[in-house]
């Protein structure tokens, strides 16, 4: 498999670390229900067939975690995102409809 | 070659003329110890073939005698063990084997001999072995299995015998990248290669064999109204004049991978008695390739009859190969045995090489018109609607028995029987991700479904069976695949060919045979085994796989597996391709694991990371220790001193009173900067670190998100918003890329940089009461180091030995009053012998990681064996360190009630009731009485040591409830060593509790 590193370009699969689930955010330690809000964000997952949002991380090149669209059935990737950047994007999403 | 083949030496079956061999030289070789000769551009099964050897193995099962079948790859049966000593390789293929002067091969599976075997009475049990014996005959008692079945499985079945000794070669690895990738350097390959090389694409071109050219020049066509091999040399001389093209022979594609992605193996020194110096014996290729051209071309397939695995039984094609590439003609009175029109070209070629073609068997009762005409030029006779039911002889074939349209049966001598059922296409590297293949009903063979993305398909893989067809085809998707990888494409002439056909009507298996009729011979799977496993129930082909063995071995079943499918799919009355298909996955053909190491292998394996004071520490004598990839210090024993302990109990009494340096280089060191770093490192950090101020450390610990520890270290705060770091050395790589995650993804708001500075900076604990006065010689005087300017946990840049800057931090792990230096790792070496050097006059002395362990056990510090992935902050007593009210990475989940027991296991010290006991770390805790069963398990000793400062052993463990037992006695039973042992529970702190020394 071949991911094309926004910083680096298209390099080999051995230059990258997976590290889960993209789609999950992390709870807010303060809340009410935050045992079982940090137990599923921490341990519980699905793995359905078809397009995954996922993290890596260009261990072997720049450092850069990233978010992964990839089909878990044919390992088509369909894109590459700087994770900082759909970070901050859903950061500035949830202030905005807050405000 | 019209001349008719004449003894030629002792090669009596070489022609005098034809082929591509170098008949102006001879090259001596031995086959089970006799000497034979043959020429440049041989296989090892050419020379044999050339000189009359037929036999040349005993099969897996039942010690038949076997032959060779194939030319190629996909042969079964002619494995031998080529080379002797250290490169003695095992169930090499006779076929691929390139000859070389000197080469040595024996026969494997026979024993004593290749002619007389006695473990050929194996097949009068025949019974025994059939489908499934394994599960049959071998199920009671299970414990025999290893002693007994096994090895004598093993030694009866010979899968031929590894070298004992290291490898004498190496392998290597590349990547090579490609705008057109051919696989296979076929007609259609090398036309495809041709056509994109035209445009400016960039072309790999890869072929298995030694040489270029596929069946072209295996059945001497014509192509452009040359010689097919004249032809494959012109295009050769064109393409290895192309800059932007790369022919990688002898190399096989065995993988497909996702992202156009191809593993392949080229063999650089395997044709060679041994590798030319500073060569590997082969390198393991990773192709990147835009666009991809299968080339594979098509195996043949045999018939399946009685003894059709009787040396003298070859595959038509193969035989072709031998007269046309090599000159060499297999046997001279021949039956050729078809369903397709292939069989009749074949017979012309014999005919051609002076060989009596004794008739040509054909099972279909209608025959075209291309057979008619070769039949009525060559005179051959034709026996068509009738079937070859055995192959009569022992040890070689001597007859064909043949059963006629009306029934009748006739028998004709003959020493070579050339099959020919069919062509299965080479569409494995397009089932590697999951393609599944389609059954062509013209063909009767599968073709490939759905390819990997970027790859399209030329010549006989794609269908087309004739040469014409294959030049066409390879043409396009040459011009194509240069086109969509963005080179513009240029109309090149396709070469013409005579028109040939391919029309076959399938026969799987021929009924009525008298001996055995074999489906896999290399697993010696036969057809009443396919029989038997239908009766069975096990008739999915992936049942039937693993219930015959069938396809299994080294050659993937390549000359069996549609065969079986279609004996199964007769049995069960169904189609094809409703019995099942046949996928494949990589490898193609084996790959040694050598390949696969390449150089990572012995000291290679890994590499090896050198502390700053490495060169000076050998110089001294030092005994280093392997720690991850770092090489460390791990005593410095003196000239006298009897053994290590004697050596690290002076180490750590030097340090205890004078004053020792080590080497704390290896700690992971991380530079934290920005106006968000406060905060950041807040997140992470189980405690506090707002109220750190500029100029102080302070020490950190890290959880994972579920509450465990992951590592600690301490903090340094060098400016408002400059933060270093330090990790475990273990852990320093993980930790960085945590702390990447945390910024990039969890926290990316905050303004942070974060960069691994382990390498950068030489580090040495500079540990003892004398610590202050040795270092003062060292930093220059415009730096207060005096306890008041630089207490206790501080933290300063400064410069030492007139300007070199540095970094001081005053920590202690030994419990000493203590600092650690760092300068510029390039300073590294100098620094330590500057230290040394200063420190002489206090009596100063290196130490390595032994002491720095046993003063951190007196001390009661965690480390390693402490921090393993299952402990807590509060199992270590760092309980309270931990922040209440801030947000961290594991403040949630660390509440857990299965985490904040306090049943659970925690951190307290150990001394032996017997003073002079030894204690041992992993020995299990047992209240005084209770029975040593797993249900008393109270903990276990993590870390022990020989406590200088005690004069007795001592010992860290995780102790159910252990902070609330000090002064009980609990046995430390560790039966792995026999040793059961009382010790007192106490304070795991042993040296100077009140931390005064730290202070000074
Ligand atoms: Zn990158």
């Amino acid at each position: 498999m071949r991911i094309a590193c926004p910083h680096c370009g298209e390099r080999s699969l051995d230059e990258f670390l997976y590290s889960g689930d993209a789609t999950v955010k992390r709870p807010d330690f303060a809340g009410t229900t935050a045992m079982d809000d940090f137990v599923t964000y921490t341990f519980e997952r699905t793995n359905p067939p078809g397009p995954h949002r996922e993290l890596w991380y260009h261990a072997a090149g720049c450092h850069a975690w990233l978010v992964v669209t990839r089909n878990v059935s044919t390992h088509a990737v369909a894109s590459v995102e700087l994770a900082r950047d759909v970070a901050l994007a859903a950061k500035s999403a949830t202030k905005d409809s807050a405000s | 070659m019209t001349a008719a083949p004449i003894g030629y030496g002792r090669q009596s079956n070489r022609l005098a003329s034809g082929g591509l061999i170098d008949r102006s030289k001879t090259l001596h070789f031995t086959f089970d110890g006799k000497t034979y000769a043959g020429h440049p551009g041989d296989t090892l099964a050419s020379a044999l073939l050339a000189n009359g050897v037929v036999l040349t193995a005993r099969s897996f099962k039942y010690h038949r005698p076997r032959g060779i079948l194939a030319a190629g790859s996909e042969e079964p049966n002619a494995l031998v063990e080529l080379r002797d000593g250290a490169r003695r390789e095992p169930n090499t293929k006779a076929t691929v084997a390139e000859l070389f002067d000197g080469l040595t091969a024996t026969s494997q599976n026979r024993w004593p001999s290749l002619a007389f075997d006695l473990l050929s009475i194996n097949s009068l049990f025949s019974p025994v072995f059939v489908a499934g014996f394994y599960y049959k005959t071998f199920m009671w008692p299970a414990a025999l299995w290893e002693k007994l079945y096994e090895p004598l499985i093993r030694r009866a079945a010979g899968l031929g015998r590894a070298s004992d000794d290291a490898d004498p070669d190496t392998y290597e690895k590349a990547t090579a990248f490609a705008d057109v990738l051919v696989i296979g350097g076929g007609p259609a390959g090398l036309a495809a290669a041709q056509a994109a090389a035209r445009t400016s694409a960039r072309v790999i071109l890869v072929d298995e064999n030694a040489a270029l050219g596929g069946r072209a020049v295996d059945d001497a066509s014509e192509i452009a109204g040359n010689p097919a091999h004249e032809w494959v040399k012109m295009l050769e001389g064109e393409l290895s004049r192309n800059p932007e093209v790369r022919i990688l022979r002898r190399t096989t594609v065995f993988g497909s991978y996702d992202g156009g992605t191809y593993g392949a193996l080229e063999r650089v020194s395997d044709h060679l008695p041994h590798p030319a110096p500073g060569a590997p014996r082969q390198r393991l290729w990773r192709l990147v390739a835009k666009k991809v051209v299968l080339a594979t071309g098509a195996t043949e397939r045999p018939i399946v009859f009685g003894g059709n695995d009787r040396p003298g039984v070859m595959l038509a094609g193969a035989v072709r190969t031998y007269v046309n590439r090599y000159g060499v003609v297999p046997g001279q009175r021949v039956v050729v045995f078809t369903n397709n029109d292939y069989g009749a070209t074949t017979a012309s070629d014999l005919v051609r090489a002076g060989a009596d073609v004794v008739a040509l068997v054909d099972s279909r009762p209608e025959i075209s018109d291309h057979v008619y005409r070769i039949t009525n030029e060559t005179g051959v006779r034709l026996i068509s609607n009738a079937a070859v039911t055995d192959a009569l002889g022992k040890r070689h074939v001597t007859g064909a028995d043949i059963r006629l349209g009306d029934g009748e049966r006739i028998e004709l001598a003959c020493d070579l029987i050339a099959v020919s059922g069919g062509w299965n296409p080479n569409i494995q590297l397009t089932t590697h991700l999951g393609g599944k293949p389609v059954w062509n009903d013209r063909l009767h063979a599968f073709l490939p479904g759905a390819v990997p993305a970027g790859m399209s398909l030329a010549g006989a893989v794609a269908g087309d069976l004739t040469l014409a067809k294959s030049l066409a085809g390879g043409n396009a998707a040459g011009s194509a695949a240069a086109d969509e990888s963005g080179h513009k494409a240029i109309a090149v002439p396709v070469p013409t060919a005579i028109a040939e056909s391919d029309a076959v009507t399938p026969l799987w298996r021929v009924i009525g045979y008298k001996g055995k009729a074999f489906v896999d011979q290399q697993n010696d799977v036969t057809e009443k085994d396919i029989a038997l496993a239908e009766r069975e129930g096990f008739r999915a082909v992936e049942h039937l796989k693993r219930y015959t063995t069938l396809g299994m071995a080294t050659d993937q079943g390549r000359t069996a597996n549609v065969n079986a499918l279609a004996i199964m799919a007769e049995l069960t009355g169904r189609t094809i391709p409703e019995t099942g298909i046949t996928v494949a996955r990589p490898p193609y053909s084996p790959v040694a694991l050598g390949a696969l190491a390449g150089h990572h292998r012995g000291k290679s394996f890994k590499p090896t990371r050198l502390p700053p004071s490495y060169r000076w520490a050998k110089e001294q004598g030092c005994v280093f220790v392997e720690t991850g990839l770092w090489l460390r210090p791990s005593y410095f024993p003196r000239p006298g001193e009897r053994d290590w302990l004697e050596t690290v109990t002076r180490e750590v009494n030097t340090v205890r009173n004078a004053v020792g340096i080590c080497d704390v280089s290896t700690l992971g060191k991380v530079d934290v900067q920005g106006a968000g770093a406060a905060a950041f490192l807040d997140n992470i950090y189980m405690n506090g670190l707002k109220t750190l101020t500029v100029g102080k450390c302070r020490y950190g610990g890290m959880l994972r998100e579920d509450g465990i520890l992951m590592d600690d270290g301490t903090v340094a705060r060098l400016g408002e918003n400059h933060f270093f770091i330090t990790t475990t050395t273990a852990n320093a790589v993980k930790v960085v890329q945590h702390m990447e995650y945390c910024a990039q993804w969890l926290w990316p708001e905050l303004d942070v940089q974060i960069v691994s500075a382990t390498e950068q900076w030489a580090q040495y604990a500079v540990a003892g009461p004398k610590s202050r006065a040795l270092l003062q010689k060292i930093v220059d005087p415009a730096f207060d180091i005096s306890d008041s300017g630089f207490p206790y946990l501080g933290v300063g840049e400064i410069t030492v030995c007139g300007g070199i800057k540095a970094r001081l931090f005053r920590l202690s792990f030994s419990g000493e009053r203590a600092y650690e230096i760092g300068v510029p790792a390039r300073y590294g070496d100098a620094l330590i012998r500057r230290l040394m050097e200063a420190g002489e006059e206090f009596g100063a002395c290196s130490y390595g990681t032994e002491a720095l362990g046993v003063m951190r056990i007196e001390k009661g510090h965690i480390s390693g064996p402490e921090l393993n992935g299952t402990t807590t902050p509060q199992d270590v007593g760092l309980g309270g360190m931990v922040a209440k009210k801030k947000d961290f990475i594991g403040s949630v989940l660390g509440k857990r009630p299965g985490l904040v027991d306090p049943d659970r296991p925690s951190l307290v010290g150990f001394r032996p009731v017997d003073r002079s006991a030894r204690l041992r770390s992993g020995a299990h805790f047992l209240a005084r009485d209770a029975r040593p069963e797993a249900a008393n398990d109270e903990g276990y000793m993590t870390s022990v040591a020989y406590s200088p400062s005690s004069g007795h052993w001592v010992g860290l463990g995780l102790l159910r409830r252990g902070p609330e037992r000090l002064g009980e006695i609990v046995r430390a039973y560790d039966p792995v060593r026999g040793a059961d042992t009382l010790v007192e529970v106490v304070s795991p702190v042993f040296v100077d509790p009140e931390g005064g020394r730290v202070r000074g």
